[in-house]
């Protein structure tokens, strides 16, 4: 090596530029596949393209959207809960229950909150206190959840919410533009300043690559999960008021499957499954698009059931892509 | 037991022509941006116990790799008994009866001892099932034979201590009568009476005509227990030859390319007065009523046999782990650091011994590794600000005389030299007072070796005190200023470092009266 | 092999038997053996596929498509039989069987060959599997007057006093005890899912290991497509929906651990037979079936409690106690 002066010795920041790191992002991808899949459903019913129609299809993917934003979090930091949907069941029961009593708008808000907040504290203690595998766990809680529900509720349903109950999932803030869509745009807003912009925020994405050398680095481990879980608690507590307002009732089989939706959403983000990278506008398209999806084929008449075949397989083709892009740019043998 | 004693075998007379077993030639081999090895040749001799030394980086793992099949060789040639093999898979190696122990086990945690050796070969009863029986007790014959026959083939390998798991993986080797031994430091984790007992292990393989190749960074169990040398360096074959004749500085001074005589920095201490002071500090099942007092501008040694709980007992002054008593005080303050984060803002910092696992996090770049216990200090409000983060970053690395393309790099394509050293930056970017050393020379080459010592001068000059955790004698006599010996959980003495011998440490160590 | 695994299904065996007591004390007529019997065989479904995702678990995956396979299959199976009764049964049950084993091949094409880790590639079939249910019936049912009598009449019959239902099973059982403890499958198997590094040293390809550990559920969830079908006599898209859940609780329950390489087959039985003696019990002890639920989160919870229990590694014990 030949002498080099201290100068031209120092490390650049950074070698790549941003812009060409953005174009060939997992984002971009999803940005495409969005645009794309807009305009098939321009293209396939007349009803789509009009602000009504737009602002029904928010609907769609807000509520899982909201959890979504927090599950990406929990799953960067290579945990997961599978109990969300359970807990949109348990704590609409618990606000239905609350309704029996005569609570008034406010204290069913609050109480929905609260039993989401104690639900994924629940987990989140279970997880960290007793250090046990988080998917097995929330499998358990899942069913304890909404055990519990089915218990308090049986095969009854709730009913009668107050009508200012009612504009958390009915309401409009102005014109089309829901109350849910405000609050989810609020929300990712928060979420992406959380993950991608605070010291908080880092340690979720350090706690995933290598929780070991994080703990000896001075980041409370056990205590970002547990706040982690509990955040998801809340998510799915609000998920459950806008559901639950949407609905105008409660029964403790609501929200069933809504948890592999969520995951959908997350891993079809770009959020690895493994833990340790993800973004929260990936999370955000990704919920678009199922939106997209769901909604568009809904217009078309297409049953539920067939509409998950597309959810699903738009999940498996969206990983396998890139694999085999990757490998056939390689050459290498599968 | 065996009892013959090491030097009791049968060595061919100097010169006389023996064929090899394994001969490699002409191996090279290359990945992206780094030419591993170029132009290789090995040969290993049936009866023999070949060292394999070279720095960190000089090869020898690809080596071994490509002997055991997991990697193949870009150009050259495998033979053994002469004739060309090829080696495409590990199984296929294995099969060729080249085995290897490695200081990781390679094997199955959650299986028996039995199925660890047999696993793969496993015998079977006429309609072709596994015959546990007889593999059971085909495992207790080859335990015997070996001199292990107080391993039980029923227990699970994870019960086991590290040297019973080598045991295992040499009968697994013994099992299908392998030819060929590898043992890539396979001291590393062993007390000293383990290390004896490998050694007689490594007698009786030589008895019975294995060849084995015997990769160690020291001297004297090299000088021990081998017969031949080959050295490595950047990749190449600098020199073989036996050992019988051969100094030790001549092998030093091929690994290295240079005569080595200063290793450790000339210092003149000035130590000032008591920074910590920690008194009876005790655990439940780890250590028992720790007191020594650490003085600004010291070094302090400590030094212990593998499992002493040297490192335990560090960890609990870095707030890692909860103590069941005792006090600890800085500056004449009392603190009482209960979490890892405690201990950084009091300015007490803890360099663990793995690096890979505990020091760097791979997958993020080096800045935000750099940056991660000073977040407080770098963000406002929680707020990131990624400008500090930079500037904090390129400072230390600087420091450190970093090699990389640039600090937005993924710390894991980092050399593992360099991983140290963004290690070490991170700490040294909290501004500590105190930095404990846990092994930061383990398994590191003479060349980064000096750097870290002559580093630590530096600190130590600058006002830090560093406490060096070691299991090296010549580390430990060579930089402390006073040196703790523990033993078992206690400590045994302390020790003044001048005119210290070697064998006091290792008499205290190892609980041996004068 | 090793005295972890025995202390594991003894307490469990313990618990059952203690329940059964508990129950006894109020209605003997829970304990006789015609009952459990019938309680084994009420749950032999559970007990099979236990079984399946019991091997897949063990390679460190999960399959969370076995219920939807269940159902594709089994209304396969059943729209055949209305449209071609004289098709004998067990042409049948090959077919279901291949089903199974074709749509769990899928799942284990994309794990080995991708690389997708099985969270994602099951949750996707999941869906796309059940989805393809509606798509093959367009909606409709199969019932019982659609039905052959052959085919509803099989899995009733009885042979040596027990159900061929329970005949399926304690075959199913002992199939998976053999593979699982006397070839080199079912021990690549464990070896995978102990240390998959070692396993490719050792000769194991560990991406076909876990293939034919998808193969296998696959086609364990096919078999009991035909069973649940012709026992319920009922195929619809709706069948089975949730159930994976109860499958991994079985599992789990029993003591395999989600980490791979920890499980046994009695261990998988007796999980699912716990699962079957609280949902038989509940009913006799008058407590309402919507009990159910909480009841086996919470049992699922306290396994999970005890596996870990029983993996935790004790901390260095460095101290020897003064010895004088």
């Amino acid at each position: 090596m030949t002498t080099a002066t201290l100068t031209s010795r120092r490390i650049p920041d950074r070698l790549d530029r941003p812009l060409t790191s953005a174009i060939f992002s997992w984002e971009m991808l999803l940005v495409v596949v969005a645009i794309a899949i807009f305009v098939a459903n321009s293209l396939a019913s007349p009803y789509f393209l009009n602000a009504w129609s737009l602002s029904d299809l928010t609907f769609n993917f807000v509520e899982k959207g909201l959890i979504a934003l927090a599950m990406a979090l929990l799953i960067i930091a290579g945990e997961i809960d599978l109990s969300v949907a359970a807990i949109i069941a348990l704590a609409s029961t618990i606000m239905g229950l609350a309704l029996q009593y005569g609570v008034g708008t406010p204290g069913l808000v609050l109480v929905g909150l609260s039993v989401g907040l104690a639900c994924g504290a629940f987990n989140g203690l279970l997880v960290t206190r007793l250090a046990l595998p988080s998917i097995v766990v929330t499998i358990g809680t899942m069913s304890l959840f909404r055990g519990i529900a089915y218990i308090v509720l049986g095969d009854q349903a709730y009913r009668g919410y107050p009508p200012s109950f009612a504009f958390f999932g009915q309401g409009y803030v102005w014109w089309v533009i829901s109350f849910e869509i405000v609050l989810f745009c609020a929300m990712a807003v928060v979420f992406w300043f959380l993950l991608h912009r605070t010291s908080f925020g880092r340690t979720v994405f350090v706690i995933g690559n290598n929780p070991v050398a994080a703990a000896f680095s001075g980041v409370r481990v056990e205590r970002v999960k547990f706040i982690l879980f509990c955040l998801t608690g809340l998510m799915a507590g609000v998920a459950s008021v806008l559901l639950t307002s949407r609905l105008g009732s409660t029964r403790p089989s609501i929200a069933q499957g809504y948890e592999l939706e969520v995951i959908t959403m997350v891993v079809l983000g770009g959020v690895s499954i493994l833990g340790g990278s993800g973004s929260i506008i990936g999370v955000v398209l990704a919920a678009i698009i199922m939106g997209l999806v769901t909604f568009g084929l809904g217009l078309l008449n297409v049953p539920g059931i067939v509409m998950s075949i597309f959810i699903g397989l738009l999940l498996i083709t969206v990983i396998a892509l890139p694999i085999l892009w990757r490998r056939l740019r390689e050459g290498t043998p599968a | 037991m065996m009892h013959t004693t090491v030097n009791d075998h049968a060595k061919p007379p100097a010169g006389a022509t023996v064929t090899p077993l394994l001969t490699l030639s002409g191996i090279s081999k290359s990945f992206p941006g780094v030419r591993a090895l170029k132009d290789v040749s090995l040969a290993l001799y049936p009866g023999q116990v070949t060292a394999l030394i070279g720095e960190n980086g000089a090869g020898k793992s690809t080596l071994v790799k490509i002997m055991t099949g997991i990697y193949q060789p870009d150009a050259g040639q495998i033979a053994i008994d002469h004739h060309p093999v090829d080696l495409p898979s590990a199984h296929a190696a294995f099969k060729q009866g080249i085995t290897a122990i490695h200081q990781e086990t390679v094997l199955f945690d959650d299986l028996s001892v039995a199925e660890n050796i047999f696993l793969g070969h496993a015998p079977r009863t006429r309609l072709g099932l596994i015959d546990w029986k007889t593999m059971r007790a085909n495992a207790r014959e080859v335990l015997e034979t070996m001199g292990a026959g107080h391993i039980d083939p029923d227990n699970r390998l994870r019960d086991l201590g590290i040297a019973s798991k080598h045991l295992v993986a040499v009968g697994r080797a013994m099992s299908i009568d392998a030819r060929i031994v590898i043992m890539d430091e396979p001291t590393a984790a062993l007390s000293a009476k383990e290390i004896e007992e490998l050694f007689l292990l490594i007698e009786f393989l030589r008895n019975a005509g294995k060849a084995i190749l015997f990769i160690s960074h020291k001297f004297d169990e090299i000088y021990r227990i081998a017969d031949r040398y080959t050295v490595f360096r950047d990749g190449e074959m600098v020199g073989e030859g036996l050992i019988a004749g051969t100094d030790q500085s001549e092998i030093v001074r091929m690994m290295v390319g240079r005569a080595v005589d200063h290793i450790f920095p000339d210092r003149t201490p000035q130590i000032g007065d008591t920074l910590l002071s920690v008194r009876g500090l005790s655990h439940p099942t780890e250590f028992d009523d720790i007191s020594f007092d650490l003085r600004k501008g010291e070094i302090l040694g400590f030094y212990g046999l593998v499992g002493a709980g040297r490192s335990e007992v560090m960890q609990a002054i870095a707030g890692m782990t909860r103590t069941s008593a005792g006090t600890m005080a800085l500056d004449g303050r009392p603190i009482a650091p209960r979490t890892a984060a405690d201990a950084i803002r009091e300015g007490i910092v803890y360099v663990p011994e793995e690096r890979g696992r505990q020091g760097v996090v791979i997958g993020l770049p080096i800045f935000q590794n750099v940056s991660l216990p000073s977040l407080g200090r770098t963000s406002s409000n929680g707020v990131l600000r990624l400008a500090e983060e930079f500037a904090l970053a390129r400072t230390y690395t600087e420091r450190l005389d970093l090699r990389a393309s640039s600090l937005s790099q993924d710390v894991g394509t980092l050399s593992g030299g360099n991983q140290q050293k963004v290690v070490i930056a991170k700490w040294l970017a909290t501004q500590p007072q105190v930095i404990i050393l846990d092994e930061p020379t383990k398994g590191v080459d003479i060349g980064s070796k000096a750097a870290v010592h002559g580093f630590m001068a530096e600190l130590v000059a600058e006002g830090l005190s560093v406490i060096i955790v070691s299991s090296e004698l010549p580390e430990i006599l060579g930089m402390s200023d006073r040196v703790v010996v523990m033993r078992e959980g206690r400590m045994v003495g302390v020790f003044d470092n001048s005119d210290l011998k070697a064998e006091t440490l290792v008499r205290a160590a190892a609980g041996i009266a004068e | 092999m090793g005295s972890l695994f025995k202390h594991r299904e003894i307490w469990l065996a313990a618990a059952i038997a203690l329940m059964v007591a508990l129950v006894a004390v109020r209605f003997p007529a829970f304990a006789t053996p015609a009952r459990l019997l019938s309680v084994f065989n009420d749950y032999s479904i559970l007990i099979v596929l236990a079984l399946g995702q019991m091997v897949v678990i063990l390679t460190r995956s999960i399959d969370l498509s076995m219920a939807s396979n269940l159902a594709f299959t089994g209304m396969a199976v059943a729209m055949t039989n209305a449209a071609f009764p004289e098709v004998p049964v067990a042409a049948l049950i090959v077919m279901a069987l291949a089903i199974g084993a074709t749509l769990g091949a899928f799942n284990g094409i994309l794990v080995w060959k991708l690389g997708i880790p099985p969270i994602v590639v099951t949750l996707g079939t999941l869906t796309v599997f059940r989805g393809a249910t509606f798509v093959l019936s367009g909606g409709a049912w199969v019932n019982a007057d659609r039905m052959s009598a052959s085919f509803i009449a099989l899995q009733r019959g009885t042979l040596l006093g027990l159900p061929v239902l329970s005949w399926f099973a304690i075959a199913t059982i002992a199939i998976f005890y053999l593979l699982m403890t006397r070839t080199s499958l079912g021990r690549s198997v464990y070896a995978a899912g102990v240390n998959p590094t070692a396993s490719v040293y050792a000769g194991i390809d560990v991406g076909r290991t876990k293939f034919v550990a998808f193969v296998i559920s696959g086609t364990v969830a096919g078999l009991c497509g035909y069973l649940w079908v012709s026992r319920f006599v009922i195929a619809s898209t709706e069948v089975a929906n949730g159930y994976e859940l109860s499958i991994i609780a079985a599992c789990v329950i029993g003591g395999v651990s989600i980490a791979g390489g920890v499980g046994t087959v009695a261990g998988v039985v007796l999980g699912a037979l716990f699962l079957g003696i609280i949902g038989s019990a509940l009913p006799v002890i008058n407590v309402s079936p919507f009990w159910q639920l909480a009841i086996s989160g919470a049992a699922i919870i306290l396994a999970v409690v005890l596996n870990a229990r029983g993996e935790k590694r004790q901390g260095r014990i460095i101290l020897r106690k003064a010895a004088a």
